[in-house]
């Protein structure tokens, strides 16, 4: 708990508002667009803490409530920091029938994460997701953009333990 | 396959997202460096010039990377399969240069097999056209049709596609002709929008992604050809944002056809004028609903609204609105090409053309197919789809994802048509097909579907909201042999009540899964309630895990796949499970090829 804090004040210190601007500005004339302006703050900043959300409310003319109306309505919208690497166990129906579930437990027994959680030194973040479309390959995962099927599930042990021994830089 | 005629030397690559994952950009860097190193790269030679291509997905993921060598002159094609950057040395210098097939990774009658049965329209070009390149795609005839449908009246387009018998790909299958002339007849002062639905959310789903990825082109020329023919000057593709190769590809496509003079003010030089953007949906299952997706685009949060009005009267910005499928605009291409009479030939009475249909789950060759209307289940199962790995038996097939239901070995016989599928007890859904073997619960897979729909129930109305929790909660329950007399009937009467009561198709389609279940399966739910066994074994709190002597072959495979060490087995002795370490994750029971622990 005491960490997360921590990560938070630092946020609020650090908190440069001109990129957020700069989105914004570029989706002043553009109908509905709270939600490729959440999508691109979002990749620019990392997760969407509550100062930003109240500078792209005020950018954007509307109400932070409104804001954080969308965001807790879609899945892809985060409130809290993110792990460097995203893990997303696809929970697709041809993968729950090839034996996903399992890779979840492994996520757990190896980073002692759930779904939605993010490990203690913000590496590693769970992602339930309901399917990625490779279902010719499941059970699937992807590790940030990287996609790897067919796997077995101390395939994908390995796998985790191989992300897990990178160096911490950059 | 054969029909694709060559100048010079084509290596066809699969790049889809299975084929990206299977080492598919290795492949294309190691032949472009062969090629190189064979002095091969040479424009002005026909005999010296070898082109790597990336072309869209060819259906058969399992078999990834797939490569198709085409060799100006030769009788045919040759693919070969499950193909590594390692291998290429060997495929170039003996096949290209060397002019002798390498028989032993050449893809085999096997593989030829599960094309026999497809008729490949829509996915004609996947597998052939490189989808970031418009002018590969303007080579094989692309963008013909929008200047075909040009030359005509918007009204004689739509009699056109109301002739071909076209129906709504995503799932409803209402008639697309009929459609567009409720928002043709719409009455507006300034815009009419056209939406194409790429959120395809049910899980076991993946053709509206293959078919953007493969050709996002063709989607674009069908958007034109409806917009011309509803009057629609403003187009929106909606991509779930799980697809980033899909989305990359597709704004890559709208600026290129943009340049081109193809979208944007005066298409192809006459006064249609149609604009068109991408938008990237954020997670959200019920987006795929029309007027939660309109929502979406309008930066609400995505929930649905009752209908009427419909979207053609008072869709997006409350103009008029027609939405469409990804498949559906794919087809249109060809209806508008080759002509309806063509296209109406294909197919059953009232289901025409093709449709293209996701294999997955228990089936040896899963990937993406495209057959007639009217095919069997067992000839898409079997004959296609190559049937059940592992010699287990087939035991259900579930279509139409979480809205549609489970069929059995009884309905093999069942032509595959929007009709048949309904009385069935199924639905066509958008086209996801995933098979299960006798190792599958089926309690479990309906639990499995309701816990998706209950996640992704958008909360607006109460019996979707609270009713599926209700279903859930008591699945859960069976589940972990706290099963209780009556449930069974409890599920029925709280299923049938939320279908009635509920907004939108979410709600409306949530209890299939569970409904159908009880009426093919119903013994596995009274095993689970009254003996506290799961007979297909996968739901571990039912499961005793112990080795059944009787069965076991000594073949050792569960020692090796325990990951905690709870077995011990020597040779020509029965292995015995230690309870006390077990951790109940089932890969002895996955692994066990005798079906010995129980």
């Amino acid at each position: 708990m005491a960490e997360n804090e921590v990560i938070e004040t630092e946020e609020q210190q650090e908190f440069d508002p001109t990129m957020c601007d700069e989105i914004c500005a570029k989706y002043q004339d553009w109908p509905g667009a709270t939600i490729p302006v959440l999508q691109e703050t979002q990749d620019a900043y990392g997760y969407l803490f509550p100062e930003l959300v109240e500078r792209i409310a005020d950018d954007m003319n509307m109400s932070p409530h409104q804001i954080y109306g969308v965001i807790t309505f879609y899945a892809q919208f985060y409130t809290k920091p993110r792990g460097k690497y995203i893990i997303r166990v696809c929970r697709g129906t041809a993968c729950h029938v090839q034996g996903s579930g399992r890779i979840s437990e492994i996520v757990k027994e190896e980073f002692g994460i759930g779904d939605g959680e993010t490990t203690a030194d913000v590496k590693f973040t769970l992602e339930e997701v309901s399917c990625i479309g490779a279902c010719g390959m499941s059970p699937v995962i992807m590790i940030n953009n990287s996609t790897y099927g067919n796997l077995k599930p101390e395939d994908a042990r390995k796998i985790f333990k191989d992300y897990a021994s990178l160096p911490d830089e950059g | 396959m054969n029909d694709y005629i060559v100048d010079h030397v084509e290596v066809h690559v699969c790049m889809g997202t299975a084929g990206v994952a299977s080492g598919a950009k290795e492949v294309m860097i190691a032949l472009d460096e062969e090629f190189e190193k064979h002095g091969l790269k040479n424009a002005e030679s026909k005999e010296r010039n070898c082109e790597a291509k990336q072309t869209g997905c060819r259906g058969l993921c399992a078999r990834d990377v797939l490569i198709d060598v085409y060799i100006p002159g030769a009788e045919k094609s040759i693919t070969y399969e499950h193909v590594t950057a390692e291998m290429v040395p060997t495929i170039v210098e003996e096949h290209i240069v060397g002019g002798n097939v390498v028989e032993k990774w050449a893809a085999k009658k096997d593989y030829f097999q599960f094309y026999d049965k497809q008729k490949r329209y829509v996915l004609a070009d996947c597998g052939r056209v490189d989808p970031e390149d418009l002018a590969d795609y303007v080579k094989h005839g692309g963008y013909e049709a929008i200047k075909k449908a040009l030359t005509m009246t918007p009204e004689e387009v739509i009699d056109e596609v109301k002739a071909s018998g076209l129906r709504g790909r995503g799932g409803g299958g209402f008639p697309t002709g009929l459609k567009w002339t409720f928002c043709r007849g719409a009455k507006t002062d300034d815009h009419k929008y056209l939406i194409c639905n790429a959120d395809e959310g049910d899980p076991g789903a993946f053709m509206d992604r293959s078919i953007i990825e493969g050709n996002p082109h063709a989607v674009i020329e069908g958007m034109l050809i409806a917009g011309y023919a509803i009057g629609c000057d403003e187009g929106y593709i909606y991509c779930r944002a799980e697809y980033p190769l899909a989305i990359e590809r597709v704004i890559m496509a709208i600026k290129d056809a943009e340049e081109a003079g193809y979208l944007g003010k005066g298409v192809f030089g006459t006064d249609y004028n149609f604009k068109l953007k991408l938008k990237a949906g954020a997670g959200a299952f019920v987006c795929g609903e029309e007027t939660a997706l309109i929502a979406s685009i309008e930066g609400e949060r995505g929930m649905p609204r009752p209908r009427p009005p419909f979207p053609a009267i008072k869709g997006l910005w409350d103009k008029p609105s027609n939405v469409n499928n990804v498949e559906t605009f794919a087809n249109l291409p060809n209806i508008i090409l080759k002509g309806s009479d063509w296209y109406a030939n294909i197919g059953t009475e009232k289901s025409k053309g093709t449709k293209i249909f996701a294999l997955s789950g228990k089936i040896k060759s899963s990937g993406l197919v495209e057959v007639p209307m009217g095919i069997t289940v067992r000839e898409l199962l079997f004959d296609v789809g190559g049937g059940i790995p592992k010699k287990r038996k087939f035991k259900a097939v579930q279509l139409g994802g979480p809205s549609g239901g489970c069929l059995t070995p009884d309905h093999l016989e069942t032509p595959i048509d929007y009709d048949s599928l309904i009385a069935a007890g199924a639905m066509m859904g958008s086209g996801g097909v995933v098979v299960m073997d006798e190792t599958n619960c089926m309690v479990n897979v309906a639990q499995f579907f309701l816990t998706f729909t209950q996640r992704e129930s958008c909360g607006k109305c109460i019996p979707c909201r609270i009713g599926t929790k209700t279903m859930l909660d008591i699945l859960d329950r069976i589940t972990t042999g706290k099963g209780r007399e009556g449930d069974i009937e409890l599920l029925q009467k709280v299923g049938e009540d939320i279908k009635t009561s509920s907004l939108c198709g979410l709600g409306q389609t949530a209890p299939n899964p569970v409904l159908t279940t009880i009426k093919y399966f119903r013994h596995e739910y009274e095993a689970h309630i009254h003996d506290k066994k799961c007979p297909a074994r996968e739901c571990a709190e039912l499961i005793d895990f112990v080795v059944v002597n009787e069965r076991c072959k000594k073949c050792g495979l569960c020692k090796k796949a325990c990951p905690v060490d709870a077995i011990t087995w020597e040779k020509k002795e029965f292995a015995v499970i230690d309870n006390e370490k077990c951790v109940k994750c089932r890969e002895c029971i996955v692994n066990c090829p005798f079906n010995a622990i129980d």
